[in-house]
């Protein structure tokens, strides 16, 4: 992981990227909702959102990424996912319509914190020290 | 029946992975070899003949569907799976970092 | 009963809030974790009279009707061990509270602690065996990382050795499930029971049971599959090394175990034999093997391996008498070994070294540290009046009662042979004056890690109340019950337990 990975890949990758991730987006976000009659589900989708973001990682280098999502908010995003998830199953609420509720949180959580974990892989340099921006 | 026998040829080929080679990425690869044979395993169980897709929908009638428990199962499994792949990913890389090498047979640090 | 999920949701609250706000305040996350666990030993204290009464309380997920859903059943084995784990888990969280103070990244330590917790937790309480899988999975990884923490070289090899074996074993375990669905076509443990009380033995139960004490087996170190335990447990940090060896070998190892032999599948003299065979074996092995070790906490892992043969040993000769010597040395060992580990995490902060050679004087340097070591120790050998001398006595006894003098000798030997190796190894480390050329930060002792020491300490000396009538008619008999009695689970929970 040298300074040729931060410039990011040729222009055919970039063209093809910027067209196609707002498609990935929608996809994992069908995926998620559509969960109940077709295979899917909240970890399908959250798996492909993340997909979305290590995307722009992989063809921008990863400053473009982390521009777009600092990592100290995706933790805040994915353990907020998770508590709201906790939250309702413990105690029911009658106003919240639960077949769309849990799989957003499904995929707020495993969505935010599989690309959390991949930049966390790819933060680590050579000192092995964790650095953040 | 062969197809039981299938995954479980799956399995041993997972096993031999996981045993015999030297590199940790090869080593985790048969740990996930093993664990999608597993899975396979537990959903091929629930299949009835002549069923389908286990999808509450109004116009068909409920007779002749697969067995939906472990579908369930076998998705609580596969996260289980990737959780178990991603730590022992990030693990591999910091022991490269430490050790320069990925081979497990120079990796041995402690002793007794 | 509704405060059934709380033992699981407190904990996962917690660490989902650490994870969130543990960042900018650097010991809330440390509070809130302790706070958890006492949390968990209060409600399981409070759950225990009624639990005592009813003799199973069980809490149906989305149950129309029964059967159908996910259950959690409490009974008496589960109310015995939750009081145990989570009163170990809240002094290993108020000692890390000190033991933790110089690292930045305290915040991680308690997420992924409270994460094992509330994995221990849901084992404990599972009542679908798929449900007892995905919480011994959360426990299992949230330890692996645990054991990785400070990330030096020889934590990284130990963790990615302990990883490696205990995801086979897991997917033995998987496995074994989806066998036993095949079989009983139903993932309900009371259900299961009841199906099995009705069928004899036969091939698939016989192979069952084998894939699932080679997995648990690993869980729970037993020997051949031990050798992850000595890596494991002594690369890593002293509070993840008291609740690995303390907490999570019995949940996960013997507690799942004994529930599904004794439970679920029904005991058999083909199955109880392979405990036997293996028991004696992890008892003289990781006797053997501890002699002449010269690291304070290997000698302690090795030590672990050994006292769950002892455990295994009860639990395989299957006498009523036998298992509650069992469950009892369960609750001591829980103790006396969480004690042992984090008193050799403070051994390690105050000389700076984890090697037997240079450690020497400790009762003169720091009398806290050396009175309870000292007191961990003699439990641990079995020295009367202590606790431990009990529950190992009880063992011995119930072997020659059962009719198995050869194995009563050789339990009686191994105790012997373990006053032996702690006796060589910590009377020069306790005693003697200590080396003018010590290093490590001495004098500097914080409240936060002496008074789980101390209560601890005091613990294993009065756990020999368990022996009285009163007290162990009302928690341990009740315990052994579950277990000794072990085809009246199915009818406990599906006609009398109270919803």
């Amino acid at each position: 992981m040298g300074n040729n990975e931060t410039r990011g890949m040729t222009v055919i990758v970039k063209t093809i990227t910027r067209l196609t991730l707002g498609f990935i987006l929608l996809y994992g976000i069908y995926i998620t909702l559509n969960g109940h009659v077709s295979p899917g589900g909240g970890f399908a989708g959250g798996v492909i959102i993340a997909l979305a973001f290590m995307h722009i990682m992989l063809a921008f280098g990863k400053e473009e990424a982390l521009k777009r999502l600092r990592v100290s908010r995706l933790r805040i995003l994915a353990g907020a996912g998770a508590l709201i998830f906790l939250i309702l199953a413990v105690r029911p609420c009658g106003f919240i319509d639960y077949s769309v509720a849990l799989p957003l949180c499904e995929m707020a959580v495993v969505g935010f914190g599989i690309f959390a974990i991949f930049t966390a892989l790819v933060l680590i340099s050579k000192t092995g020290k964790y650095k953040e921006d | 029946m062969s197809e039981y026998m299938l995954c479980l040829v799956l399995f041993s080929v997972g096993l031999y992975c996981v045993l015999r080679k030297r590199n940790i990425i090869k080593i985790i690869i048969g740990i996930g070899i093993m664990d999608y044979a597993a899975n396979l395993f537990f959903v091929l169980i629930g299949y009835r003949d002549q069923g389908r897709a286990p999808v509450f929908a109004q116009d068909q009638a409920i007779r002749n569907m697969v067995d939906p428990l472990p579908q369930a199962v076998v998705l609580t499994s596969i996260v289980i799976g990737l959780a178990m792949t991603l730590l022992l990913v990030a693990v591999a890389i910091r022991i490269y970092e430490k050790y320069e090498t990925f081979d497990i047979t120079k990796i041995n640090k402690l002793k007794g | 009963m509704n405060f059934i999920p709380y033992f699981i949701a407190i904990p996962l609250a917690v660490a989902f809030i650490i994870a969130i706000i543990g960042k900018k305040d650097k010991g809330f996350s440390g509070i809130l974790a302790a706070l958890a666990a006492a949390a968990g030993a209060f409600i399981s204290l409070a759950a225990a009279p009624s639990v005592m009464a009813n003799r199973a309380l069980v809490c149906g997920l989305g149950m129309a009707r029964a059967g159908l859903g996910i259950s959690m059943v409490v009974d008496s084995l589960s109310v015995f061990m939750l009081i145990t784990v989570n009163l170990v888990a809240f002094m290993v969280a108020v000692y890390s509270i000190g033991y933790m103070k110089p690292c930045d990244d305290r915040w991680k330590f308690f997420a992924l602690f409270s994460l094992m917790l509330a994995g221990m937790n849901g084992v404990l309480i599972a009542g679908d065996i798929f449900n007892l899988y995905v919480f011994m999975e959360v426990a299992a990884i949230a330890g692996y990382f645990l054991v990785a923490f400070e990330t030096r070289a020889e934590e990284l090899e130990a963790a990615f050795k302990y990883a490696v074996m205990g995801a086979l074993a897991s997917i033995f375990i998987l496995l074994g499930i989806a066998i036993l669905y095949s079989y009983a076509s139903t993932l309900n443990m009371a259900e299961m029971a009841r199906l099995f009380a009705q069928v004899p033995v036969g091939a698939t139960v016989k192979f069952v049971g084998v894939l699932f004490l080679m997995g648990f087996g690993l869980k729970a170190a037993l020997v051949p599959f031990h050798s992850w335990l000595p890596y494991a447990h002594s690369s890593a940090p002293a509070p993840v090394s008291a609740m690995l060896s303390g907490v999570s070998i019995k949940v996960l190892g013997i507690y799942a175990l004994a529930r599904i032999f004794f439970n679920v599948l029904g005991v058999s003299p083909y199955l109880s034999n392979l405990l036997i065979a293996l028991a004696v074996l992890s008892m003289v092995v990781g006797g053997i093997l501890a002699f002449g070790q010269s690291d304070i906490k290997r000698l302690f892992a090795y030590s672990s391996i050994s006292q769950i043969g002892y455990i295994a040993l009860g639990l395989g000769v299957g006498t009523p008498f036998s298992i509650l010597g069992a469950v009892f040395h369960l609750m001591n060992h829980s103790i006396f070994k969480s004690l042992l580990f984090l008193n050799s995490g403070a051994i390690e902060r105050m000389t700076g070294t984890k090697d037997l050679g240079k450690i020497r004087g400790i009762v003169s340097r720091d009398p806290v540290t050396g009175y309870t070591s000292l007191a961990g120790a003699l439990s641990i050998c079995g020295i009367p009046p202590l606790g431990g001398f009990w529950s190992k006595f009880v063992i011995i006894l119930a072997c020659i009662q059962a009719g198995r003098p050869f194995l009563a000798l050789c339990a009686a030997l191994v105790s012997i042979l373990t006053l032996a190796y702690y006796f060589n190894a910590l009377t020069p480390a306790l005693f003697g004056s200590p080396r003018r050329d010590a290093g490590g930060e001495a004098g500097k002792k914080s409240w936060a890690m002496a008074a789980p020491m101390l209560v601890l300490a005091a613990l294993s000396l009065i756990t020999v109340i368990m022996m009285f009538p009163n007290v162990s008619n009302a928690l341990l008999k009740g315990a052994a019950s579950v277990l000794a009695d072990g085809k009246s689970y199915a009818d406990i929970v599906i006609m009398g337990g109270v919803r």
